[in-house]
């Protein structure tokens, strides 16, 4: 066994464990029956099924001496972004009122997301005028 | 000598990360690249600092390496559940609701590190914060016991970054 053979079954490796999760975050997508349930299979999943992926550049790269860590980049970038897309679903969906409605919040008064407005004194004046 | 460092280095960990970012961009570690990296992490945070009063100060570098070990195996470990949840579990007999987690954490930039964790761990996205801050919504995929997912956010993650931004 040399060193080039185990890194070509490694790659390989890498290569299947991505896509089967990557398949799997997809089949989530499809099968579950309200948004809220449906966000959870990408956002995880997804992360790491690429990540999977781009693990499988890196050991592809580095064996044929063409050595990049751009992958690591793009993962850090990618772990950054996804909650915050997966967030902002979440505050979508709560702001349609498409989900059960949360329990109240213990100290405050309600969910950032479910708050009216404050009355701005323009729009009143715009309305009466 | 320790205030002229600060003035020179208003974020030092921002300076670490610029040029650590830098030279993984060029894809080259020679003299050069890191010199230009560096000043790069000189710059930028010196020109930023004034949109950046109220950053977090005395932040523990070690103690957030052993953070971001135990994030990425929970990722791991967290991906595998949910994967066996999507393929084996029927839509009606998933136990997904809402989990309210009380904060204790203040620092807007420990909350949206809490925040990414929870979305990115086992079944549960944060999904959004109380109108004073007090507050984070969660919801969970699959919880058996609302109160113990809700018990291990704060003894696992929040505790350790309470610990961080002290």
């Amino acid at each position: 066994m040399n060193t080039e053979l185990i890194a070509d079954y490694a790659t390989a490796a890498l290569l299947i464990i991505g896509a089967i999760f990557a398949l799997v975050a997809a089949i989530g997508l499809l099968r579950f029956n309200d948004p809220m349930k449906r966000m959870h299979a990408p956002t995880k999943i997804g992360t790491i099924g690429v990540g999977a992926l781009l693990g499988a550049s890196v050991v592809n790269a580095n064996t044929a001496n063409d050595g990049s860590f751009h992958e690591l980049l793009i993962m850090a970038f990618l772990f950054v972004t996804a909650p915050i897309s997966a967030h902002f679903i979440a505050k979508v969906n709560l702001h349609k009122r498409d989900c059960d409605t949360p329990p109240p919040p213990r100290q405050d008064e309600t969910w950032a997301t479910l708050q009216a407005p404050d009355d701005d004194p323009k729009d009143k004046a715009a309305q009466t005028s | 000598m320790t205030g002229f460092f600060n003035r020179l280095f208003p974020h030092p960990i921002l300076t670490l990360i610029l040029t650590i970012v830098w030279t993984i961009l060029q894809n080259d570690v020679s003299a050069g690249m890191v010199v230009f990296g560096l000043i790069l992490g000189t710059i930028i945070p010196l020109i930023t600092a004034a949109w950046w009063p109220d950053r977090p100060r005395g932040v523990r570098l070690g103690k957030f390496v052993i953070y971001t070990v135990i994030v990425f195996w929970d990722i791991v470990i967290a991906n595998i559940e949910v994967a066996w949840i999507v393929l084996t579990r029927p839509n009606a007999k998933l136990r997904a609701q809402w989990i309210v987690v009380p904060l204790d954490l203040r620092h807007p930039e420990a909350i949206t590190i809490l925040a990414g964790t929870v979305t990115l761990t086992p079944g549960t996205v944060s999904s959004d914060l109380s109108s004073e801050g007090h507050s984070l919504l969660v919801h969970a995929l699959d919880a058996e016991n609302p109160d113990e997912v809700r018990d291990q956010i704060k003894s696992r993650y929040e505790a350790r970054l309470m610990e961080i931004f002290s």
